[in-house]
């Protein structure tokens, strides 16, 4: 086993995590799971800038993916917001019963 | 020791991120989304980020999944509905997803394959003292400009989940 692991894996890490996010996107019916699966999404980009940031020795990836978070904890509380309505009216969290912009 | 390091919190990422995926009930997703999310951060520390490791573990697990599982609780969801998707997404999806995941990561071998091996310590600009220093000179506006987008999404979150006065 090598003593250390090559910068590759980490980004094939994060290409898996962000594979999974979109699995759940498409194939989940729950709007909380799909936007679980966002959230994982966010997280696999963060992964990536954390990997390049040490590569290439620079502080700005870590900046960036600390950016990335923030605009991921905003987006959360509007996103739960929103949920939080839609379901006070509408009364399902499923995504197929909410419809009515599609016909 | 770095070897088992990763394949041991990598592991665990995978596996926690599976369980996302294919669990039917929000809440079994969301507790197996914070094993993703404080797996992660040991990742992070491997990787010399040291601040953001502590920021993910305040801000992900600590603020973020604790306002999912609010909402979960808030509004009693019970397992998903057996609804089945269209025909070709049932098909087509998981084959397709798995092209895609395997021509991205041919793409990275490819484009990354003359990368040094990452060892820890080998780089310790991601302390919060190098991570201030850079966030309040060389990105001073966009750290304003965040601060603003915050203080818009709470106002957005406090109109859009207020109860109507009628």
């Amino acid at each position: 086993m090598p003593a250390a692991v090559p910068l590759s894996w980490y980004l094939v890490l994060s290409a898996v995590l962000f594979s999974l996010g979109v699995a759940g996107f498409f194939f989940r019916r729950n709007i909380i799971t799909m936007f679980m699966s966002i959230e994982l999404m966010l997280n696999a980009v963060n992964l990536s800038f954390v990997a390049f940031s040490f590569q290439l020795k620079q502080v700005s990836g870590n900046i960036f993916a600390f950016f990335v978070m923030v605009v991921a904890a905003a987006e959360a509380a509007v996103g739960l917001a929103i949920i939080l309505t839609v379901f006070k009216n509408r009364a399902t969290l499923n995504v197929d019963r909410i419809d009515s912009m599609k016909y | 020791m770095n070897t088992v390091f990763f394949l041991v919190f990598g592991l665990i990422v995978v596996v926690c991120a599976i369980n996302v995926v294919v669990q039917r009930h929000p809440i079994s997703s969301a507790i197996s989304l914070i094993g993703v999310m404080g797996s992660l951060a040991i990742i992070y520390l491997q990787l010399g980020a040291e601040f953001m490791a502590a920021a993910q573990i305040i801000v992900y697990t600590g603020a973020v999944m604790v306002l999912f599982i609010f909402v979960i609780m808030l509004l009693n969801a019970g397992s998903e509905e057996g609804g089945k998707g269209p025909l070709t997404v049932r098909l087509l999806g998981v084959p397709l997803l798995l092209v895609f995941l395997g021509l991205l990561s041919y793409l990275i071998q490819r484009l990354f394959s003359d990368t040094g091996p990452v060892r820890f310590g080998d780089f310790k600009g991601g302390s919060p003292a190098d991570v201030g220093r850079a966030l309040f000179s060389t990105y001073l506006l966009p750290f304003e400009i965040t601060s603003v987008l915050i203080l818009i999404a709470i106002l957005g979150a406090i109109v859009l989940a207020r109860k109507e006065l009628d």
